[in-house]
């Protein structure tokens, strides 16, 4: 797949925007997802992962083609949206006060429509504990804790990613952990 | 807990995230195993993980694709087709040809450049803006003639262009290499820009 990845680059560095057409494809659901927990906002997370792929295209002949092309990425996408979660910080301060008002939108976005069974219903109020407690996390615990837990990145990559060393991010991932541990033990 | 040594809550996170030294994990484990609050302390850890690792995946939504593409600019594709063009002077110069036959560049070319002109050379002789190249001379290269006619007597080892004008072959004249009469100005204005590029 790497390979592949390289020569749409190339492609589209000669300027040959289906090429990009496929890198999107390829990365879409990733960046996406990135951006959903980072933000836990539909709307938000498609703004923020379609600004991702339009800096990506704008920014393509800064990536050294010697490293991961996914590594580039995502950190596009993780400081787009650490940057979103610094700007709307009161906002969030509100949402946390008035628990439950955003997780109704997820309910439907989640449900599209469908009755749901009880224990899926449980496990959606599951899913909306879990929400908060991530939002909670400030967002220097939140990147590594999604880079983790949701994409299932080894350390070094996400080290690579956020581009601290990885003590430091090891560091992050404990402290995280500890905090999610607070809000989510009584589960 | 508060007995428990520092270093125990920290050998749990090394541990889930599989860097942990043989030593600690025997300490860790050891103490565990006899420390209730500790042992519940690396569940309520584990049970974190899971939850946060139950998270639903989720996909991109539907058209997202097709968004990210119509947000492109579309200079990038411009940029890229000057860039090509770069690579290809040939084709650069087929280009500009094409922009200059819609401009009013032509006028501008005719009255500039109407004066007889012919490759310096001083075998050849003139008569009436007719260059000769007289009966048994070999003339060693190439000879071009703008705006006026040639008579080809002798020999000519090159090529012969003539531009706004006529060539006229005697039966004993050659020429060895190509002959070209340019005569309409779109061709000759072709002419100029491929010599550009020799
Ligand atoms: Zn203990």
């Amino acid at each position: 797949m790497d390979l592949m990845v390289q020569r749409r680059i190339k492609q589209v560095l000669k300027g040959d925007q289906n090429a990009f057409g496929e890198i999107v494809e390829l990365y879409k659901d990733k960046v996406y997802q990135i951006c959903f927990r980072m933000l836990w906002d539909r709307h938000e997370a498609e703004d923020a992962a379609q600004e991702t792929f339009l800096k990506a295209f704008l920014n393509i002949h800064t990536y050294n083609q010697d490293k991961k092309f996914s590594t580039w990425l995502y950190r596009i996408a993780t400081n787009l949206c650490i940057d979103k979660i610094r700007k709307k910080k009161p906002d969030y301060h509100l949402d946390a006060e008035i628990a439950g008002t955003d997780g109704l939108n997820m309910y439907s976005h989640l449900s599209s429509g469908d009755q749901l069974p009880e224990e899926e219903v449980e496990s959606l109020e599951v899913q909306e504990t879990i929400r908060q407690a991530i939002l909670l996390l400030p967002e220097k615990y939140r990147s590594v804790i999604v880079l983790k837990y949701v994409e299932e990145l080894p350390l070094q990559e996400i080290a690579d990613i956020l581009e601290l060393p990885l003590g430091t991010v090891k560091t992050r991932v404990h402290r995280g952990r500890e905090a999610l541990r607070k809000h989510l033990r009584h589960l | 807990m508060t007995s428990c040594p520092k270093q125990i809550v920290h050998y749990m996170h090394e541990y889930l995230d599989g860097e942990i030294e043989n030593d600690a994990k025997e300490e860790l484990k050891l103490h565990i195993e006899t420390c209730e609050d500790c042992k519940h302390h690396y569940l309520e850890l584990k049970k974190t993980i899971a939850f946060v690792q139950s998270a639903s995946h989720i996909a991109a939504p539907a058209g997202f694709k097709a968004r990210v593409m119509a947000s492109l600019p579309r200079d990038k594709k411009k940029m890229g087709v000057e860039r090509w063009l770069r690579n290809h002077p040939f084709f650069t110069a087929a280009a500009l040809f094409l922009l200059l036959m819609g401009g009013g560049f032509f006028s501008m070319l005719e009255q500039r450049d109407h004066q007889f002109a012919f490759t310096k050379n001083s075998e050849l002789k003139v008569e009436n803006e007719t260059v000769i190249v007289p009966p048994g001379t070999v003339i060693e290269e190439d000879v071009v003639v703008k705006n006026g006619d040639i008579r080809i007597e002798g020999a000519v080892n090159g090529d012969v262009t003539v531009i706004n004008g006529e060539r006229y072959m005697a039966a004993a004249g050659s020429v060895t290499g190509e002959i070209e009469e340019i005569d309409r100005l779109f061709e000759r204005l072709w002419f100029e820009i491929k010599s550009l590029f020799k």
